[in-house]
């Protein structure tokens, strides 16, 4: 069957690692490769994808051919020096639908070690142009790569895959646009120079915070990382009257106590007019009061907290992934259809064209013996002729397109293949 | 007629169930057949009213079914006008369960077309009634935002992440919400009254005399003028403005009907 063609060979970081992978990674020219694809005995249409966590080969194969795989198997492993039975432990090897469904997740970030990160769509579809200009692609892989390029897009439209990142800094920033909304006119304070701080406050600004300030007991860390966002510094006793100004506040100080109490803030919450005030401790000691969340208009959010909202999104991702899975195995299941009928095709093309051979050499012979007819007469014979060929060739072709299951499909084919000999001289010659 | 009114109400549950089955689902599809349908019921719902105005020779907001009705449809058209003017994630999953209810009470009260006794025959019964019953409208949308606030809020606040954290929009949009609908609802509110007063004085000569119903309107009136004033002044805006929103939908209400069943008076629908 023209799907067991499509094979899929190749590692990726759940398989193998990563002293493994670099191996057998393939710069980013193609060139070469492809080229030794393409030559590979058997070997109908091919492509190459070559990440830092992949390296995989798609291939369809002539129908009939055997060995695709091992063929295969060695131009991956050829120059890496392993083995091809230690090749066997380090990689996978799918054919048919399943390979059709590999393709379909690899192209959804369903295969990718951080479920949902976009960057692998983009390679993919660059490594299928590569294939297009080195003319390695045909008919199927076409089909069967922009296939997977609207599968991914319908799952990123119809779940929330790519939705929700999984890091503690994504997640107090994901937590500030739920209080805040828009982050653009808001103002937070760093409080403590440290690395997780540094991290957070990149997040904020990536998604366009108004403006940064640092406080720190030395005033020169301060200043210098205030720098890096082009905010202010200040120092650590002005960290009262700066919390009637900013609106987010991260603190993560080597301090033993506690740096600010629920006395302190209340006043403060007065003359913000309530506007809310989003405290975001991430020092082990805490830093803050956790009274503090007590306070109306108060979101007080520790380090525990924040790793609490992480397996959230972690859970609704795994959620969204078997959405997205559903979404898959619907898509495959419609590929291989329209493989069948890419069966048909063939067959209905190699019965016409038989019958067209005989009809022409019929015509040739008999019009070799008649002679003396006029143009007209012999335009009238030759369209008795060809109406005849079209009336036998009717039942048959509707036979063939008839709307039946999968199986039964197949069954026809084979008899009619059978019937009018078109396997046994390819059907192309004339008798 | 009765088809129509049947119809409708159909519409409307439909509409609220598309509305929660996407809520679940967060699929948009779902949510784009939820509006579908709710501007259709909305459509059908304005139908019924004209071919009840047809059928009455007088504007139907005079007995409870009418004004119930009104009401409901005030809020699905208030929504619909809201949603062209900007997003809230999810509004329409609080505010369709609302129509519906309305729609039930309305549905289980008397169809019964009412006679109007001469006094009220005026072309003030339209602008007085349809002014006040759409600040009801948007008062209850606002009430859907405050409740949609603290639900929020609390999920926040309380760090217990469940079904409605991801679903609902920021605590910045639900309040921004709550303002739009009092800066709507409010002056509205104090057109209804005006409005009533001067056909008070035409009716029965007398710009107010503390009907059950005219108190109770301007109670109404002074707490949404306190929530207003307040969060000018003070900064009651957030968890107290959804507080508020909720306490003061609450005096609608009892305006609406509490009034009617408890205190009787010039308002209480004939019969």
């Amino acid at each position: 069957m023209l799907a067991e063609t499509i094979i899929c060979l190749g590692v990726n970081h759940k398989t193998a690692p990563v002293a493994v992978r670099e191996k057998l990674a393939f710069s980013s020219d193609c060139t070469v490769p492809l080229t030794e694809l393409k030559a590979l005995p058997g070997c109908e249409e091919c492509c190459l994808l070559s990440t830092c966590n992949r390296v995989e080969i798609l291939l369809v194969a002539k129908e009939g051919v055997t060995g695709s795989e091992e063929a295969v198997r060695r131009f991956l492993f050829g120059a890496s020096g392993i083995t091809l039975e230690e090749s066997r432990q380090y990689s996978y090897f799918h054919q048919g639908s399943a390979a059709i469904t590999h393709v379909f997740r690899v192209a959804a970030s369903l295969d990718s070690m951080v479920v949902g990160e976009p960057q692998i769509l983009g390679q993919l579809k660059d490594a299928y142009r590569a294939a297009t200009e080195h003319q390695a692609t045909g008919a199927v892989l076409n089909k069967l790569l922009t296939k997977a390029f609207s599968v991914a897009k319908r799952i990123r439209t119809e779940t929330n895959i790519g939705g929700s990142a999984v890091s503690i800094s994504y997640a107090a920033v994901q937590l500030a646009k739920k209080i805040f909304g828009d982050l653009k006119d808001k103002k937070v304070l760093l409080v403590g120079a440290g690395e997780m701080a540094e991290l957070a406050a990149e997040h904020l600004v990536a998604q366009g915070i108004g403006k940064v300030v640092v406080a720190n007991r030395t005033l020169e860390r301060a200043v210098k990382l205030a720098q890096t966002f082009h905010g202010a510094a200040v120092g650590l006793d002005e960290l009262v009257p700066q919390l009637a100004e900013v609106d987010i506040l991260i603190s993560s100080t080597g301090a033993t106590d506690l740096i600010l109490r629920k006395e302190e803030v209340r006043p403060v919450m007065r003359q913000r007019y309530n506007r809310p005030l989003f405290l975001i401790d991430i020092a082990v000691p805490r830093d803050l009061d956790p009274e503090l969340n007590d306070l109306d208009n108060v979101y007080l959010y520790d380090i525990d907290d924040l790793k609490q909202v992480v397996e959230l999104n972690r859970a609704e991702r795994q959620k969204e992934a078997d959405k997205a899975e559903r979404i898959v195995g619907e898509e495959a299941i419609k590929f291989l259809q329209w493989l069948e009928a890419m069966e048909v095709a063939p067959t209905i093309t190699a019965l016409r064209r038989k019958a067209e051979a005989i009809r022409d050499a019929e015509l040739a012979k008999t019009m070799g013996t008649l002679t003396g007819l006029g143009d007209k007469e012999r335009k009238g014979i030759e369209m008795m002729a060809n109406a005849m060929v079209n009336k036998m060739l009717h039942d048959p072709m509707m036979f063939m397109k008839a709307p039946v299951p999968a199986e039964e499909k197949r069954a026809h084919l084979a008899v009619i293949r059978k019937v009018f000999g078109l396997d046994a001289d390819g059907g192309d010659s004339a008798p | 007629m009765g088809e129509l009114f049947q119809l409708t109400v159909l519409a409307y549950v439909a509409a609220t169930i598309t509305y929660l089955v996407y809520f679940s689902s967060q699929n948009k599809r779902v949510r784009g057949g939820a509006r579908g349908l709710l501007l259709g019921a909305g459509v059908l719902h304005t139908g019924y009213i004209v071919a009840r105005y047809l059928a009455s020779g007088h504007t139907p907001i005079a007995s409870n079914h009418e004004a119930v009705s009104f009401f409901a449809w005030s809020l699905t058209w208030g929504f619909l006008s809201f949603r062209w003017r900007y997003q809230v994630k999810n509004f329409g999953v609080f505010v369709s369960p609302l129509i519906t209810l309305l729609m039930v009470i309305a549905a289980l009260s008397s169809r019964h077309i009412v006679e109007l006794p001469p006094a009220l025959q005026s072309y003030w019964l339209p602008i007085h009634a349809s002014i006040a019953i759409l600040a009801n409208g948007f008062m209850a949308l606002a009430f859907c935002g405050g409740v949609m606030y603290l639900i929020q809020e609390w999920e926040i606040k309380r760090k217990h992440f469940g079904l409605f954290y991801s679903r609902l929009p920021s605590l910045e949009a639900l309040d921004n919400l709550n303002q739009h609908c009092l800066a709507i609802g409010f002056p509205l509110l104090t057109l209804g009254i005006v409005t009533g007063s001067i056909w008070a004085k035409q009716a029965w000569g007398a710009y107010w005399q503390w009907d059950p119903k005219e108190t109770w309107s301007l109670i109404t009136w002074f707490v949404y003028a306190a929530i207003i004033h307040q969060r000018l002044t003070v900064g009651w805006r957030r968890r107290r403005a959804a507080i508020m929103a909720i306490v003061g939908f609450s005096a609608v209400l009892f305006t609406l009907w509490g009034v009617n069943f408890l205190l009787g008076g010039v308002h209480s629908y004939a019969g």
